[in-house]
């Protein structure tokens, strides 16, 4: 008799979503066992980073900053003409690229992770959740130096948080979550085609200018159509709201896009595991 | 009832030959996949697609090795990579028990600018390791590796060797119920090149071992079975091992001859004669039968002390015979005209397996290279049973 304690693994051409209930069951499985090598890999990626850069961690900023003072420029100097914002400009605009920096960086972790596997990952059978965690996990530590900065600013730029302080990490979480299901999603496509990963950044761009980041909210127009209709908007402005102290006013459809982005994550991660073994055939094929 | 670690039940695989198709097909799979149909649809070949594994079964208990033969690109890594789950079988069924380990990669995941400390946590954790698991493990690994010295230092300062014997030395600490070897894993220099392979076997005992394969005289060595993959066809299977070496032989074609020399001689032909009828143009010599050559040859009339040297070597390209005329001070009576000469090599102990023959003919007062065939004729040495030592000895055993 086989020894009853060992785990029995079964491959087969069938597709795992023919049994839900074990596939839901070896999602959790793995998310769990992942863990420890999503951390190595996160720590590993790290390090090596700052290792080798002299500027060390100071890249974790270097471009919203300079994007910042491009815009302050362009504003104040009369080049672009800004309708007026509640918050003093830089303000606004220097809390709009850092929030929108770590949009980016969830969003381009998942692919960026996979791609750099690739060897890894048509040689050796791990838990393919640790990729996307370890993505996860260095979203988190740039996030987190890039915040300590905007603390730093706003307290000298004389912009007292208020209460609402508390809620603000809902907010930065939020934009991780937001940008990880994005991510996630277009990685499939992305492993296979090399167009996605061009294309992304041209995408962006566009995305970036009908967000609240540089640009106050318009008033009226196709433009203030494509602002309130973009699901990026209430994540931007209640964060900011939250970190600036002012009341948010987009709370319903911050919710809204929040189990939206719960749902797509879901469904994106049943999509990266089916996909998984079809993209490393086609790899290495 | 027997401990059965792996059940596989006919499966096969498809590839396809053109990037762009398969890059569309992965795109089909994928929808497919998430639509909920099976994978590979009913065994059906769409355009450019070939199987680059077809139909294979088989069945392996705790302690057995199954030697996975075959030639380049006869789908032995692809039939690896099905049993290590990284791709999808389209036909058929494999049952695995047990953790599974893989020696097919060494040191995945290192980071040529961490420590080799770092990397050995790294590496460890791919291949599924914990924390504490490679606490506890990380003097004998480093032990192991034999590269304490330099264990601190950045893992893009070390040599190739060194980056395999780390990467070989975390692998060997697995302990899995399941083992996956790709045989050019037992990399470095000699002494560790054994030591590989000592820990290899260490790790076969306890467990159901897939050991792909390229030197026979190892396979014949540690299998217990066999299986001869040509173009992703079972060839051969079974506990036969040499029978299946054999097979595996058959499937190669012989290398091409390479001539060179100054061309103050010339080979015309060569023949070769064995066993007891004598029969010419053979190319299989029963063990212990006698081996014949015949050399049909030409050599300039200015060359008075030539030298006629005839080199068996074997699949690996090791020199395991040779045959001097000069050693065996048999000397020439050039004329420079066509003639022919034979050499008698007496009985064949040779391991059994495939030979190719090489003659090359010097000038012995000058040093100069007349002629050189490499590869001027292939033969098969073929007994009931194959050892692992190119030369197998006739003795004479005596109970005292």
């Amino acid at each position: 008799m086989n020894d009853l304690s060992l785990k029995k693994t079964i491959y087969t051409p069938d597709s795992s979503l023919a049994s839900p209930g074990r596939m839901l069951r070896e999602m959790f499985t793995d998310l769990v066992a992942a863990r420890e090598l999503a951390w190595r890999l996160a720590v590993r990626d790290i390090q090596a980073q700052y290792r080798q850069a002299f500027l060390g961690i100071l890249w974790a900023f270097i471009l919203p900053l300079a994007n910042t003072f491009a815009w302050i420029f362009l504003n104040s100097s009369g080049v672009v003409k800004i309708a007026d914002t509640v918050l003093p400009y830089p303000v606004y605009v220097f809390t709009g690229t850092m929030l929108w920096a770590i949009f980016m960086d969830a969003l381009n972790a998942p692919l960026q992770q996979a791609n750099a596997a690739k060897g890894m990952l048509s040689k050796l059978n791990f838990p393919r959740e640790a990729l996307v965690v370890s993505g996860i996990y260095q979203t988190l530590f740039n996030a987190s130096i890039k915040i300590v900065l905007l603390f730093g600013a706003l307290l000298f730029m004389g912009i007292m948080p208020g209460s609402h302080l508390l809620l603000f990490p809902f907010g930065v979480v939020s934009l991780i979550l937001v940008g990880t299901s994005l991510g996630l999603l277009i990685t499939p496509i992305g492993m296979l085609y090399t167009d996605i990963g061009r294309a992304l950044p041209l995408l962006m761009q566009f995305l970036m200018y009908v967000t609240p980041i540089v640009f106050p909210m318009p008033k009226e127009g196709l433009a203030s159509i494509l602002f309130s209709f973009n699901p990026l908007t209430p994540i931007i402005l209640t964060t900011r709201d939250w970190l600036t102290g002012l009341s948010p006013g987009h709370l319903n459809y911050f919710v809204v896009v929040n189990i939206a982005a719960v749902a797509l994550l879901l469904v994106v991660w049943v999509i990266f595991r089916l996909a998984m073994p079809i993209l490393i055939e086609r790899m290495s094929a | 009832m027997s401990d059965t670690l792996v059940k596989v039940e006919g499966i096969s695989k498809k590839f396809c030959r053109s990037l762009k198709k398969s890059l569309w097909y992965g795109m089909q799979d994928l929808g497919n996949e998430m639509i909920g149909k099976r994978h590979g649809g009913n065994g059906e070949l769409r355009t450019d697609e070939f199987w680059a594994v077809n139909d294979v079964s088989f069945e392996l208990k705790r302690g057995e090795c199954l030697g996975l033969i075959g030639s380049n690109g006869a789908g032995k890594s692809t039939l690896l990579k099905m049993l290590n789950g990284l791709i999808k079988p389209d036909t058929g069924r494999i049952t695995m028990h047990g953790r599974v380990g893989a020696l097919i990669e060494l040191g995945a995941g290192f980071n040529p600018i961490l420590s080799g400390r770092e990397n050995i946590y790294v590496n460890g954790s791919v291949l599924g390791f914990t924390k504490e698991e490679i606490d506890r493990k990380i003097d004998a690994i480093i032990d192991f590796s034999e590269i304490e010295e330099f264990i601190d230092s950045p893992v893009q300062s070390y040599s190739s060797g060194m980056k395999l014997r780390l990467g070989f030395a975390v692998a060997a600490q697995m302990e899995p119920d399941v083992l996956l070897i790709d045989e050019v894993l037992a990399v470095g220099d000699v002494g560790f090149r054994a030591k590989c392979f000592n820990a290899i076997y260490n790790l076969m005992g306890k467990a159901a071992v897939i050991f792909v394969a390229h030197s026979m005289p190892q396979i014949s060595r540690i299998c217990s079975d066999i299986l001869v993959i040509n173009h992703g066809e079972c060839a051969f299977q079974g506990k036969e091992i040499s029978k299946g070496i054999d097979h595996y032989y058959t499937h190669f074609a012989a290398e091409k001859e390479w001539i060179g020399g100054s061309g103050k001689a010339v080979i015309h032909s060569i023949k070769l004669e064995s066993g007891d009828e004598v029969k010419r143009g053979i190319e299989i010599v029963e063990y212990l039968n006698r081996l014949i050559i015949h050399i049909d040859s030409e050599i300039d009339k200015e060359v008075k002390n030539p030298n006629i040297s005839v080199i068996i070597v074997n699949s690996e390209l090791q020199n395991v015979a040779q045959c001097s005329s000069f050693m065996n001070g048999k000397r020439f009576n050039n004329t420079g005209k066509r003639s022919h000469i034979s050499l008698n090599l007496g009985k064949i102990n040779l391991n059994p397996g495939r030979y190719s023959i090489g003659i090359t003919i010097t000038d012995e007062n000058r040093g100069e290279v007349l002629v050189k065939h490499q590869n001027i004729k292939s033969f098969l040495v073929k007994a009931e049973h194959i050892g692992f030592a190119p030369i197998q000895i006739l003795g004479s055993w005596m109970e005292e």
